[in-house]
């Protein structure tokens, strides 16, 4: 049982994060696909910080400086899709497919160049300084990171002028337009935070649960699971926390299930790794009758259109 | 008084030229950034064992004598054609979609399962190879049928449904065809799938066409006639798109769905169709790679999709949607992946070729912005002479 909480934990504030960043991007009308590329980014990049350190540094400032170059890589790298976008009014579907391919390519060229002698896809590291006890339970500092970071966003979504302004341009930019609301400006802001949660949340989801990544898989269709929760959880984040942790079960399910009760009943990992994935089909074919995305979302702004 | 047709003709000419231009911006620029990759990783190396490799590709040993004596300096090149085929045939199922209005970034999981069907078929049941193609097709149909059905009666975006089912697709293939080590398809020994060359010759696509082996130019394993049957099933799609009423109200209901449904279309009809058929490419493109003997399955490889059904998006949106166009853009992304392997690895990770082309799809998301540039350019060439013609006659007169 310890192991399930310890799971779900890690994988919902993995999901939590990025469905957090799909939010935000959403809310200002770019539909962020890239979110998976987004994650690898941000994880190749913490965690090549992460082995590059040197031992000596206090846990404090290793776990932070992981963090934030994992978060600002994935900020950079949406970049790249809010430029596509925004100013060049791309779609959006195909630029996100695009930072995509290229995100898990890029990757791969980093994580070979850096084991130049085994050109392994595969990266070893340690794990210990995210980790703390609490009781019988081990959690990491992701927890509480996430857990600020989803009381900022209630925050900065629904009680600033900031997060009015930005869902106005995902719901209607023509009349935010209107008031003086600069919408490119709100769009980019939009994509640069959701890049910043994306990539974090990809450190999140590598680094607790096990000390070695083979980047050949990317992140295995987390960020792509992570729409799913956004969509669950009706681009609310309230909702998309507790969307995170009901599919955070499913995914911790895969991982454990040999140790518990459920091996009695024979099934190979791979039918418990398809859970998550049938679990959110099942739910968005009930909710989406009566789903509410935000209007504008996927539209090119075109300040000139009427 | 025939003004307007050649009007229309001079824009059609003018359309199809600025998109070829328009893809072959794309590349330089991509490629050109690709050098700058292979001068930040190892500058001294970047020319002779990067980027001329990437460039030569399949042609690298075309000239090579020794190799040119025992007949196998064509052999690169054949692997370069074997994976041409199911990548054009993964680009034409997106290309499909995309025509109605569809985005299917399914291709991968309907690739998976097309592989398992065809795969099923030649293993197991030990069928002639057009049929276990047929089986592949169908696999890969009804696993594209999904998304299909989830759009036209649940409304729910069929992105999110093909990217679900891609792994749903690949967990499934695996777990059956694995079974625990004991699955009928599986040899432990290699811990791949059996080769079909040993269990059931007959499920083999031939290599020989009208008298000629493929095999005995390029002296590469799993040459086949694949490439000629992927080249016939583009413009098979091309006809179907441009010159049938059917493949007419599939791009109806892409561009406009009211209107369609106005003009009597059944849309919710025509998306499950446009999947369908959207699904039966990938999965035909799958038999062509695995009947041909180009791979076995490792069905213990349950963290990577195939790359093809990925890169066939690639390969539709260089070809700007034609089906035509997807068999250059398709042999175009096939020679990119193989000169990659063939970069002196020591200094260069393949990955490098992957980088080229994401960053020449991510260029082809604004294509429609070179496409302007292109289009204006040629405007202006064309009206600059008609005007000079216009002086000269004023002249004469």
């Amino acid at each position: 049982m310890t192991l399930l909480i310890k799971y779900t934990l890690i994988y919902g504030i993995v999901l939590m994060l990025v469905a957090l960043g799909g939010c935000f991007s959403e809310h200002s009308g770019i539909i962020n696909i890239a979110l998976e590329g987004i994650m690898v980014i941000g994880g190749v990049m913490g965690l090549l910080v992460l082995v590059n350190l040197p031992p000596e540094i206090s846990a404090f400032a290793k776990v932070f400086l992981c963090m934030a170059v994992a978060g600002l890589s994935g900020l950079a790298y949406s970049a790249l899709l809010a430029f596509a976008s925004i100013n060049l009014k791309a779609d959006q579907t195909i630029g996100g497919t695009a930072l995509n391919l290229l995100a898990t390519a890029v990757a791969l060229v980093l994580v070979k160049r850096y084991n130049t002698t085994t050109q392994s896809p595969k990266l070893t590291f340690v794990n210990a300084d995210f980790l703390f006890n609490i009781g019988p339970i081990t959690v990491n500092w992701f927890l509480v990171v996430g857990v600020v970071l989803l009381i900022v966003s209630m925050v900065v979504l629904y009680k600033t002028r900031f997060g009015m302004r930005l869902m106005a341009c995902g719901e209607h930019p023509q009349a935010a337009d209107s008031v003086g609301i600069n919408v490119y400006r709100m769009r980019w802001a939009g994509v640069l935070i959701s890049g910043f949660l994306g990539g974090l949340g990809g450190l999140a989801y590598i680094v607790p649960a096990v000390q070695i990544w083979n980047f050949e898989g990317g992140v295995t269709g987390m960020g792509f699971l992570a729409l799913a929760v956004m969509i669950f959880g009706q681009w609310k984040p309230g909702r998309i926390f507790l969307a995170a942790m009901f599919f955070a079960v499913f995914k911790a399910l895969a991982n454990i299930y040999d140790s518990t009760f459920l091996s009695a009943l024979n099934m190979t990992k791979e039918v418990y790794n398809m859970m998550p994935f049938l679990a959110s089909m099942v739910i968005l074919a009930f909710t989406s009758k009566n789903s509410r995305a935000p209007k504008a979302e996927g539209i090119p702004y075109d300040k000139g259109q009427r | 008084m025939d003004k307007k047709p050649t009007s229309t003709l001079l824009d059609r000419s003018l359309g199809g030229l600025s998109s070829v231009a328009a893809a072959l911006i794309a590349i330089v620029i991509g490629l050109a950034l690709g050098l700058v990759v292979l001068l930040a990783l190892d500058a001294q190396h970047a020319w002779k064992d990067g980027f001329v490799p990437i460039l030569q590709a399949g042609f690298r040993n075309a000239t090579n004598e020794s190799l040119a004596k025992v007949g196998m300096h064509l052999s690169t090149l054949g692997q370069e054609i074997v994976e041409a085929a199911p990548l054009i045939l993964c680009g034409l199922s997106v290309a499909f979609a995309f025509k109605t209005g569809l985005f299917n970034i399914g291709a991968a999981g309907q690739y998976t399962v097309g592989a398992f069907g065809g795969l099923y078929a030649a293993l197991v049941l030990h069928l002639p190879w057009w049929l276990c193609l047929l089986f592949a097709t169908v696999f890969g149909a009804v696993w594209g049928a999904i998304p299909g059905l989830f759009k036209a009666y649940l409304n729910i975006n069929e992105v999110i449904t093909s990217i679900m089912f891609n792994w749903v697709g690949l967990y499934a293939v695996n777990t059956i065809t694995y079974g625990r080590g004991y699955g009928i398809m599986y040899n432990a020994a290699q811990a791949k799938t059996y080769a079909i060359k040993e269990v059931s010759p007959q499920s083999l696509i031939p290599s020989k066409l009208f008298g000629w082996d493929l095999y005995e130019t390029f002296k590469y394993g799993s040459i086949s006639i694949a490439i000629f049957l992927a080249v016939l099933v583009a413009v098979v799609v091309l006809i179907v798109l441009k010159r049938t009423t059917f493949g007419y109200e599939l791009k109806a209901c892409g561009h406009n769905p009211h209107a369609a449904k106005y003009a009597g279309i059944n849309e919710k009809r025509s998306i499950i169709l446009a999947m369908v058929i959207a699904g039966a490419l990938a999965g035909f493109g799958a038999g062509l790679y695995y009947l041909a003997g180009g791979a076995q399955w490792n069905p213990q490889d349950s963290t990577t999709l195939p790359s093809m059904g990925f890169d066939g998006i690639s390969v539709a949106l260089l070809a700007s949607l034609h089906p035509v166009g997807c068999i250059f853009s398709g042999l175009f992304i096939s020679h990119l992946s193989t000169g990659g392997a063939q970069m002196t690895q020591l200094y260069f990770p393949g990955e490098i070729a992957d980088v080229v082309s994401g960053i020449i799809i991510y260029l082809c998301a604004f294509s429609s912005l070179f496409r302007g540039w292109v289009r204006r350019g040629l405007i202006r060439l064309f009206a600059g002479k008609g005007r000079k013609e216009a002086k000269g006659n004023d002249t004469a007169d």
